[in-house]
């Protein structure tokens, strides 16, 4: 099989985020391959370790996205595509169909994984995008995958507990959400074989994307301060609770 | 005005409580609410009540919407086109998320997922980046645009007019390649933790699955659904569907109490917009005590059944 996997260069999840000018941010933090793509490559390279075949990574990112890119290559996937451009955060419209022409160029995806969003501008739209480019069927949120019948079936999240069994044809496009399976770490010896790996590199002009901006722009990108130190109850268990109760009942009214 | 239409997700009795904060920020548009379920006519009084004089119940040519997101995304995609909105908008639930973003596909027209503000006169909305941890302002200049709400976002406001029920059958049919099989619920009911307007989390030191029972009967005093930190997740003593945080639920309730939590970013970026934060910690030291608005430094064992007594004898 040929498994196609997304991946994305985002700043860590404990990083502080500095804001530059009116809607960038300081790169000067640890980058890291989004989490939830953890479950997308693991996935991927799971099936290809059971079907055979070959698991390509896919990335649009600045030339710093090489080292996620490797990251990925040092748990499994073979080869890897880094599509790339110059913008921050880019328009989803935009990495959608840089995306979907990078696979296309490249050969015919049985599957194709990504993770459910990503943590630094929190689309949650790429792979669904990149679905419709592709003219493939997409399901999202999944937290079981198993190929069946010629087709695949999913397990997705959809609220207060509850899950969807869902059927759909291959090839195809699967969000990974956290709980599909237990991401592997990387090994030192895989990290050094990673290095050897082949990253083709391209530039997304090259790809002719056909359309440039979606007409949503991003304008500002504001700090949200921490709230700061908390108000400290005192007394006895049963007077602290007692004062809380009271002020969240009649000063701050939300019980 | 713009022509806004609004895709109303049921629950299992009737209209969920979250649509209103969704149908009060339209508000004073022309809303249409698009039913997918079938029952537009059990939806009528509540969309009238909150500003949507168009009801419409949408329907495919051949084929159940709920039977395949891709069918009602296709349907709703139609209905866009059909009614020349403007705006489609909903819920931002898993599912709302999932049907908003099929639809922006298939229109190829721009999204802006999980909206903590919006404004559909000037065309611009606020949403996270970085987790909570920044404020991103989009203006949206396309003649169609989507976006869907973070729960709790709005606070509904009642705006009533009269309403019609108008049915509309979407020329599409077929799956599309996905098929919805089975909705396997949760024998507990639980309470959907992204659209509570309470919430009562418990981090690594409850210790067991069993002890969750402890914020359960608080949580019954409360009207709070229950959540967990992803340290409680990973050693087995909750589900994933309970996990607030980076890789679990992004939660925006009134009140969130936090039994037990350390207070790391990761946590923080899944409930970082709720209105009041209080945490129960054992360490006066805690980070949490640092960035919430109240605090109680005591063991959540003691504190707790406390909380839930002093609640059900003020009932
Ligand atoms: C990529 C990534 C994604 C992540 N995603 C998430 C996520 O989605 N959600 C999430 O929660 N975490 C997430 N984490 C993990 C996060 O970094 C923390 O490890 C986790 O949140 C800690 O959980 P905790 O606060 O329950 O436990 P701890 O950090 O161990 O804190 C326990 C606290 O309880 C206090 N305590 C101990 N006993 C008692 C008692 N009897 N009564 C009261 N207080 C007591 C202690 O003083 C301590 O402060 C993620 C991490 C990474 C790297």
């Amino acid at each position: 099989m040929q498994v196609y996997v997304c991946v994305k260069h985002v700043p860590d999840t404990a990083a502080s985020i500095k804001v530059e000018g009116e809607a960038g941010y300081s790169e000067g933090v640890k980058y890291v391959l989004n989490p939830y793509d953890e479950y997308a490559v693991e996935e991927a390279v799971r099936v290809v370790k059971e079907q055979g075949g070959e698991v390509i990574a896919v990335c649009v990112g600045k030339a710093s996205a090489l080292a996620t890119v490797r990251s990925a290559l040092a748990v499994g996937v073979d080869r890897a595509i880094l599509v790339k451009i110059d913008e921050q955060l880019p328009d989803a419209c935009v990495v959608a169909q840089a995306l979907a022409r990078a696979i296309e160029k490249d050969g015919q995806a049985d599957l194709v994984f990504a993770g459910r969003q990503s943590v630094d501008s929190e689309g949650m739209q790429t792979h669904y995008r990149l679905a419709s480019a592709l003219g493939l069927p997409v399901v999202s949120d999944v937290v079981a995958f198993s190929l069946k019948d010629g087709g695949a079936q999913v397990e997705r999240e959809c609220g207060g507990g509850a899950r969807e069994v869902i059927e759909v044809s291959l090839p195809c496009v699967i969000g990974a959400n956290k709980g599909l399976n237990e991401p592997r770490y990387p090994k030192l010896p895989d990290v050094l074989k990673a290095k050897k790996k082949p990253v083709e590199q391209i530039d997304i002009a090259s790809l002719g994307i056909e359309k440039p901006e979606s007409g949503c722009r991003l304008t500002k990108l504001s700090a949200v301060p921490d709230r700061g130190q908390a108000t400290m109850l005192s007394g006895g268990v049963r007077e602290m609770v007692e004062e809380l109760v009271r002020i969240l009942e009649q000063d701050e009214k939300v019980l | 005005m713009a022509k806004i239409g609004v895709w109303i997700e049921m629950g299992q009795d009737g209209v969920k409580e979250a649509n209103l904060g969704v149908l009060t920020a339209a508000a004073g548009h022309e809303v249409y609410a698009l039913v997918c379920s079938g029952d537009a006519e059990g939806c009528r009084e509540v969309c009238g009540k909150y500003g949507a004089a168009k009801v419409v119940a949408l329907a495919a040519e051949s084929g159940a919407l709920w039977d395949s997101p891709d069918l009602a995304a296709r349907a709703l995609a139609a209905a866009a086109n059909e009614f020349d909105l403007q705006v489609v908008t909903g819920l931002g639930s898993l599912n709302g998320r999932d049907l908003l973003a099929r639809t922006a596909a298939i229109l190829d027209a721009p999204l802006l997922q999980d909206c903590t503000a919006v404004d559909f006169t000037a065309g611009t909305v606020e949403k996270s980046h970085f987790s909570g941890k920044t404020v991103a302002r989009f203006e949206c200049r396309a003649p169609l645009w989507l976006c869907s709400l973070r729960p709790n976002a709005v606070e509904p406001q009642e705006s009533p007019v009269e309403a019609e029920v108008v049915s509309y059958t979407a020329p599409v049919s077929g799956s599309g390649g996905v098929k919805v099989l089975e909705v396997r619920r949760d024998s507990s009911g639980v309470m959907e933790l992204t659209e509570a307007t309470i919430i009562i989390t418990g981090g690594r030191p409850m210790d067991s699955a069993e002890n969750f029972q402890l914020l359960h009967e608080c949580a019954a005093e409360l009207g709070a659904a229950v959540g967990a930190s992803r340290a409680a997740v990973d050693a087995g003593f909750a589900p994933h569907s309970m996990q607030v945080g980076q890789t679990g639920k992004t939660v925006s309730p009134r009140l969130y109490i936090a039994c037990g939590l350390s207070g790391s970013v990761q946590h923080f970026a899944g409930m970082k917009t709720s209105k009041v934060i209080v945490a129960i910690n054992t360490d006066k030291d805690a980070p949490i005590f640092g960035k919430c608005n109240y605090g109680i430094v005591g063991d959540l064992f003691e504190v707790v059944p406390v909380l839930t007594e002093v609640l059900r004898e003020r009932a």
